[in-house]
C-alpha cells in the first residue's frame, strides 16, 4: 500500500469526488491558484480548472452561506476554511441554515455540504487561530462533525463526508498534514460514526479523536514498556454521530476510562463521553472517568507554554497511573 | 462551659440509652453527683457529674439513644454563659428510621430477601446490614465494579482491603477475598479465608462453586461465626410413633413417614414455647406468632430449605402433602423464591441415610434448628429396671444463644418429647 502524508490522502479524496461527480467542486480561501495556505488542494486548480476549484474573498460568512446555497440547489460544496477559528464569521451560515434547515423543510431539502479545513492549537498562531470547535459544533442536532487522525482515516471519512447528505464539518489539524500512512489508491469509504480501535488492550480505555489518538499510543506504548499496563485506544474519528457502542464496548472490558481530548474541557467533547459511561458504563467502572484535556484558557502564544497546554503522552501515563 | 458526654461505661459500648434523668434543668450540681442512669449494651449505669456548677441544658430527652461521646447536657460555671450549642446535635442513633425497614432487614444476617427501596434507604441511614455492605455509619470507598463482583460473590466490602487510590476498594481486592467474611470487630484485622494450596503430585479437579454453592457458603459461614451456637440433644422413646404411623396408615390408607410426624411435632411444640421460634433482630428479639417451617431438602449439588407456612395448623395429612410436593419441586427446580422465604425454624432429618445424631448450623436469621436422627435398635432401662430392646430416635437443637437460652431450649426439648412419644396428641 502506498505511504503518503495525510495530506495528499485528503488532496486524493478531492481528486477521486471531483472526478466521480460534477457536482462537487471546492471552494475557499487560495484554494485554487495557491494551491491552498496548507498545500491540501495542491494540483487541482491545475487538474479540474476554475468552475471545479474556486478562490473566494476574505469573507467567511458569505462564502459559507454560497455554499449552503449551492447545496440546497443540488451541488456538493467542499468549503474550506484557512483556519476553522475562522468559522465563528460564518456561524449562523453553519449552524442555523445549514445544521437546521433539513429539520425546517420538513425533510425536502438537503445541505449536502462539507466544511474542512485545520483545528488545533499548538502551531504558535495565538488564541484566534487556534480554536478546537468539534464540541460547538457537535453540539447542533443536524451537523455531523468528523476528525481523522491518521492519513487512512482522513481519505475515506472525507469521502464519505462528500457523499453525505448532511453538512458535514471535517476538522484537520495542520500537525497531521505531514504524517504518512499506508493509504489505498482509489477510491474508499468509512462510515461516520463509527470508531476505530487503533489498539487493543485489557486494562484501560484511552479514548481521543484526531490528533490526541496519536498521543494516546505514545502513552499506551510508553505504559506497556514501563508499567506493564496495556492501554486500548479507542479513535472515534467522529465526534457526532458518536460511535457509543464500542466506547461502551471497550469500557465493559478494561473497566478504566481516561479521556484524552484537545477540546477546552469545560461543556468538550470528553465531558460528554464522560456523561454517557456514568450513565451506562457505572457498574463496570473500576475508577472514576478522567480526562486529560487542554488547559482551560485561551491558547497560549507562547512557545514553551503552549506545548504544555495540550495534551502530551507524559500527562496522559500520569494520568493513568493515578486510577490504579 | 463543659459538655456531659455519653461515657464509654464498658468495652464494648458504642451508644448508650439515657433513661433517666437525676438533675434537671437549672439544678446545681456538684462533683460526684448522680446526673443520670445510662443503660449500656450489659447493664444499667448510673452516671456521675466530674463538673460542678449548674445544669444550663439537657440535649437528651430520657428515653433518647445516643453513641458514645455524644453530648448529653450542659454545665455552665458559675458567673458563665450559655455560649454556641453544641455542635454535635446529639449524633442520635435515629429510632424512627428503623421502623421504616422490614423486619427482615434488620437482623444482622440477611434473610436474603429483596428489600424495597425505601426500606434499604432506611437501613443504610441506620447502618443495618441490609446490603450486608455496609458498617454501621462508615462509608466504604468502592468502586461500582468492585461492589458489583461484591455482591455477585457474597463479599463483605467492610472486611476487604482497598487498595486503590485512597483506600479505595477496586475489582481486583474482591476477586481475591474470601466470601461472607464477617465484619472485623473494631481494632482487629480480618481474617483471611483459608484456602488450599496445591499439593505436589496431587491430581484434582476443580469444581467452579455453582450459585447456590456460594449461597450455602456464604449464609452458613455467616451463621457459624457470627451466631453464638449451643447444642441440646435428647433420646427418645420411638416405639409409640412406630405403633401410631402403622395405625395411622391402616386406618386411613394414606401414607406418612417418621419424618411427616417429626415435622408436625417440631411446630405444635414451637407454639407452645414461641421463644424458641424467633430471630435476633440486633436491637431486639422477633418472636413469630405462627410457624412456618424451613425443611432441608437435599438437592443435586447442594440442599434448599422451602417453607410449609403455618405448619402448627395443618394436618399430618397436609403436612405430608406438603413435603412431598416442595421435596418434587425442589429437585426439578420448580420452586419459586417466595417459597424459601420467611421460615421462623428449619428441620433437618438424615434418618433415611442410617444417620443417628448429628449437630446442625442454624439457618439464619432463624434462632432453631433441629437434627433428626434415624431409629435405632438398643438396649434401653424400662421403668421396672429391667433390659429391653428400644426404638430410639436422637434430636438435636442447635440454638442462637443470643435469643435462646438452655433452659428454654430444654423446655422445648420436652414439649416436643411429649408428642413424639404420644403421637396421638398430634391428631387433637
Amino acid at each position: 500500500m502506498p505511504l503518503i502524508t495525510y495530506r495528499q490522502a485528503l488532496n486524493d479524496a478531492f481528486a477521486e469526488e471531483l472526478t466521480r461527480d460534477e457536482n462537487v467542486f471546492l471552494m475557499g480561501e487560495e484554494v485554487a491558484q495557491y494551491n491552498g495556505a496548507y498545500k491540501v488542494t495542491e494540483g487541482l486548480w491545475k487538474r479540474f480548472g476554475c468552475k471545479r476549484v474556486i478562490d473566494t474573498p476574505i469573507s467567511e460568512a458569505a462564502f459559507l452561506g454560497l455554499g449552503v446555497g449551492a447545496a440546497m440547489m443540488g451541488l456538493r460544496p467542499v468549503v474550506e476554511l484557512m483556519f476553522w477559528s475562522f468559522a465563528y464569521v460564518g456561524f449562523d451560515q453553519i449552524i442555523n441554515n445549514a445544521g437546521c434547515i433539513r429539520y425546517m423543510s420538513g425533510g425536502l431539502i438537503n445541505v449536502p455540504m462539507v466544511i474542512r479545513g485545520p483545528a488545533n492549537g499548538g502551531t504558535n498562531v495565538g488564541a484566534t487561530h487556534s480554536h478546537t470547535p468539534e464540541n460547538f459544533l457537535a453540539n447542533t442536532p443536524g451537523l455531523k462533525v468528523v476528525c481523522p487522525a491518521t492519513p487512512y482515516d482522513a481519505k475515506g471519512l472525507m469521502i464519505a463526508s462528500i457523499r453525505d447528505n448532511d453538512t458535514v464539518c471535517f476538522m484537520e489539524n495542520t500537525l497531521l498534514y505531514g504524517d504518512l500512512g499506508e493509504v489505498p489508491d482509489g477510491s474508499y469509504t468509512i462510515p461516520l460514526g463509527v470508531a476505530d480501535v487503533k489498539r487493543e488492550g485489557l486494562d484501560v480505555s484511552l479514548i481521543a479523536h484526531g490528533r490526541a489518538v496519536l498521543t494516546c499510543l505514545a502513552a499506551a506504548e510508553i505504559l506497556a514498556t514501563e508499567h506493564g499496563i496495556e492501554a486500548e485506544v479507542v479513535d472515534l474519528r467522529s465526534i457526532r454521530p458518536l460511535d457509543e457502542e464500542t466506547i461502551l464496548n471497550s469500557v465493559a472490558k478494561t473497566h478504566r476510562a481516561v479521556l484524552v481530548d484537545e477540546n477546552k474541557p469545560f461543556c468538550g467533547v470528553s465531558a460528554q463521553i464522560a456523561a454517557l459511561l456514568a450513565e451506562h458504563a457505572f457498574d463496570d467502572l473500576d475508577a472514576p472517568v478522567l480526562r486529560v484535556t487542554a488547559l482551560d484558557a485561551p491558547a497560549i502564544y507562547s512557545m514553551p507554554l503552549e506545548k504544555l497546554q495540550l495534551p502530551d503522552a507524559q500527562a496522559v501515563v500520569a494520568k493513568v497511573l493515578s486510577s490504579f | 462551659m463543659p459538655e456531659i458526654t455519653m461515657p464509654k461505661l464498658s468495652d464494648t459500648m458504642t451508644e448508650g440509652t439515657l433513661l433517666r434523668w437525676h438533675k434537671k434543668k437549672g439544678d446545681k450540681i456538684e462533683v460526684g453527683d448522680i446526673l443520670a442512669e445510662v443503660e449500656t449494651d450489659k447493664a444499667t449505669m448510673e452516671m456521675e457529674s466530674f463538673e460542678e456548677g449548674t445544669l444550663a441544658d439537657i440535649f437528651v430527652p430520657e428515653g433518647g439513644k445516643v453513641l458514645v461521646g455524644a453530648a448529653l447536657a450542659l454545665v455552665l460555671k458559675d458567673g458563665e454563659k450559655a455560649g454556641d450549642k453544641p455542635k454535635a446535635s446529639a449524633p442520635a442513633t435515629s429510632t424512627s428510621t428503623a421502623e421504616l425497614s422490614t423486619p427482615q432487614a434488620r437482623p444482622a444476617i440477611s434473610s436474603g430477601r429483596p428489600l424495597t427501596p425505601r426500606a434499604r434507604a432506611a437501613a443504610l441511614r441506620t447502618g443495618g446490614g441490609a446490603g450486608g455492605n455496609v458498617n454501621a455509619g462508615v462509608r466504604v470507598k468502592s468502586t461500582p465494579l468492585a461492589r458489583k463482583i461484591a455482591d455477585a460473590r457474597g463479599v463483605r466490602l467492610d472486611a476487604v482491603k482497598g487498595t486503590g487510590p485512597g483506600g479505595r476498594i477496586i475489582a481486583f481486592d474482591v476477586e481475591s477475598a474470601p466470601v461472607g467474611s464477617p465484619a472485623p470487630a473494631s481494632g482487629s484485622s480480618p481474617v483471611a479465608a483459608i484456602l488450599p494450596t496445591p499439593i505436589a503430585g496431587m491430581p484434582e479437579t476443580k469444581v467452579p462453586l455453582s450459585g447456590m454453592r456460594r449461597v450455602i457458603a456464604e449464609r452458613l459461614l455467616a451463621s457459624k461465626t457470627q451466631i453464638p451456637h449451643f447444642y441440646l440433644s435428647i433420646e427418645i422413646d420411638a416405639a409409640p410413633m412406630m405403633a401410631f404411623r402403622k395405625e395411622y396408615i391402616a386406618a386411613s390408607g394414606g401414607k406418612i413417614t417418621f419424618n411427616d410426624i417429626a415435622l408436625s411435632a417440631v411446630a405444635r411444640a414451637a407454639m407452645q414455647k414461641p421463644k424458641v421460634n424467633a430471630a435476633f433482630a440486633g436491637d431486639s428479639i422477633v418472636q413469630y406468632g405462627s410457624v412456618n417451617l424451613s425443611v432441608a431438602i437435599a438437592v443435586e449439588d447442594g440442599l434448599v430449605t422451602p417453607v410449609i407456612r403455618d405448619a402448627q395448623n395443618l394436618s399430618l395429612k397436609e403436612i405430608s402433602a406438603a413435603v412431598k410436593d416442595l421435596a418434587t419441586r425442589a429437585r426439578d427446580k420448580k420452586l419459586k423464591p417466595e417459597e424459601y422465604a420467611g421460615g421462623t425454624i428449619t428441620v433437618s432429618n438424615l434418618g433415611s441415610y442410617g444417620i443417628e445424631q448429628f449437630c446442625a448450623i442454624v439457618n439464619p436469621p432463624q434462632a432453631a434448628i433441629l437434627a433428626i436422627g434415624t431409629i435405632v435398635k438398643k438396649p434401653v432401662v424400662n421403668s421396672r429396671d429391667e433390659i429391653e430392646i428400644g426404638h430410639r430416635m436422637s434430636i438435636t437443637l442447635s440454638g442462637d444463644h443470643r435469643v435462646v437460652d438452655g433452659a428454654v431450649a430444654a423446655e422445648y426439648m420436652t414439649a416436643l418429647r411429649k408428642l413424639l412419644e404420644s403421637p396421638a396428641l398430634l391428631l387433637l
